[in-house]
């Protein structure tokens, strides 16, 4: 128990070294969200119109979970070097797959009477995407981001092995800050996802048209795609 | 005395580049399959089995754990939120602090390693077999009261069989994740794949964490397959019903 007390003192002391690394832990993921955000997003939407691609956008998120992210930072480390790049682009590789397979299974899972409806009033396809599927797309396009994002934080730790800075600076440095600075550094992370995870939620909410909400059941389970929302995480792990 | 040291000498360098590696492994070259080759068989499997038997005792043990949990759960309601509260937060826990949390009472061992992995299995276990439980059909089971079933003989006969697919799948994704975990576990000393990672990225010689870390995927990869594989296998009746729909 003294352990935690500490933790909390450590947090008291070390105002300055604790809100640069933040600082440097949000720059982070936030570089690799938006990175992720541009390539995933699009492939998904588009996929998902078309209704094609099924077995690469719903595997995607499979295959994505299954990539143990110390191996990835280490294999980016041998081919792009130390620092802020290697850790990103390993990061991308974690993010895109969750934000891809909600988008996909966003928009194809759009009610298909919703969508002829649109088509017989003689919108154009660009419009039945950006007109109907994409508003009801949301709710779950964001509950992609809010996995993502969450996830991209807690592996965030891990950059400090590749010189990327961050919340692992500490965590990874027990000679230096003792067991009492990891715990506060772990406190902080778990603090920062639990934060990110509420805006995303309150944003996914807010997104949501009036006519869909409440409509959804929340999932309570790890379970697959086709069932949506699947990768749906509330951690803080690495 | 000279002759011992030749002895020695021939047994090869037992740290790669100490003098005697190849050019490319003496100058670290980007990627040195001479070393791969020669060091597989006693530097790189056995860290794979290590982490092999890491993964299968703390899925094990995290799966009997949690299978029984949601059982009593699903009998005696009241058991689900702490259980569901004690290991989401156990969940949200980064691992690298879990493992270093341990050190202190269980040591940089083994043991502190595989605490800490079941105790990540914990969650996803849990909610998919509950889940998995608690979906089954009303029908089915009202189907099986009529035929006399007892409580035990739905339970076994009825609902277990039924929530095999969500079994299955949080199966498959502890499995995964632990593979993962795990190599982070080699900071405390617990072996495994992860080991030649950090000591490689220690070193600075890429060809070894590098070759590590195209493993560690390899072994997740097709650990996820192999358990695909399962699933089909064990529930047959879930593609049919996907071939339909």
């Amino acid at each position: 128990m003294n352990t935690f007390v500490d933790a909390l003192g450590f947090l008291r002391d070390n105002p300055a070294l604790i809100w640069e690394k933040v600082v440097q832990h949000l720059q982070l993921a936030g570089a690799a969200i938006g990175v992720a955000l541009v390539i995933a997003i699009p492939i998904g939407v588009i996929l998902g119109h078309q209704h094609r691609g099924s077995f690469l956008a719903i595997n995607a998120a499979n295959i994505g979970r299954a990539l143990p992210s110390l191996a990835l930072i280490s294999i980016g480390l041998g081919f792009l070097g130390v620092g802020f790049v290697n850790v990103m682009v390993a990061m991308v590789i974690l993010a895109v797959p969750p934000l891809m397979t909600n988008a996909y299974v966003a928009v194809d899972q759009v009610d298909a009477d919703a969508v002829e409806a649109a088509r017989g009033m003689g919108m154009r396809p660009v419009q039945v995407l950006t007109k109907v599927e994409l508003p009801l797309a949301l709710p779950l396009i964001f509950a992609g981001i809010r996995t993502a994002v969450v996830y991209v934080i807690a592996t965030g730790t891990l950059a400090a092995i590749a010189g990327g800075g961050g919340l692992g600076d500490i965590i990874f440095n027990q000679p230096s800050y003792h067991l009492s600075g990891v715990i506060a550094g772990s406190m902080v992370i778990a603090t920062l996802a639990f934060t990110a995870e509420g805006i995303f939620a309150v944003l996914q909410r807010a997104l949501t048209p009036r006519g869909i909400r409440g409509r959804e059941p929340e999932v309570d389970a790890f379970i697959e795609p086709p069932v949506a929302d699947v990768t749906r995480a509330e951690t803080a792990r690495v | 005395m000279i002759a011992a040291l030749l002895a020695l000498a021939d047994e090869g360098p037992k740290i790669p580049d100490f003098g005697r590696g190849s050019d490319c492994v003496r100058e670290n070259g980007q990627f040195c399959v001479d070393w791969v080759v020669k060091n597989f068989g006693d530097q790189l499997l056995p860290r794979l089995i290590e982490h092999i038997e890491l993964t299968l005792i703390a899925v094990g043990i995290g799966f009997t754990i949690a299978f029984t949990a949601a059982v009593v759960a699903h009998r005696y309601r009241w058991v689900k939120t702490p259980f569901t509260a004690f290991s989401a937060f156990v969940y949200t826990i980064p691992s690298i602090a879990l493992f270093q949390l341990l050190v202190p009472v269980t040591g940089l061992s083994w043991t502190s390693a595989e605490i800490a992995l079941v105790g990540y299995t914990l969650l996803i276990l849990f909610r998919n077999t509950l889940t998995g439980l608690q979906e089954v059909p009303d029908d089915a089971i009202e189907a099986a009261q009529g035929m006399g079933f007892t409580r035990q003989q739905i339970l076994t006969r009825v609902e277990l069989p039924l929530a095999l697919p969500a079994i299955m799948a949080g199966v498959r994704i502890a499995t995964v994740t632990t593979i993962s975990l795990a190599t982070i576990a080699a900071y405390i000393g617990a072996g495994g794949i992860g080991q030649p990672i950090f000591d490689g990225i220690q070193r600075g010689f890429r060809t070894q964490f590098v070759t590590a870390g195209v493993l560690a995927v390899a072994l997740a990869l097709a650990a996820d397959g192999l358990l695909v594989l399962a699933q089909r296998a064990l529930a047959p009746w879930m593609r049919a019903r996907q071939a339909t729909s």
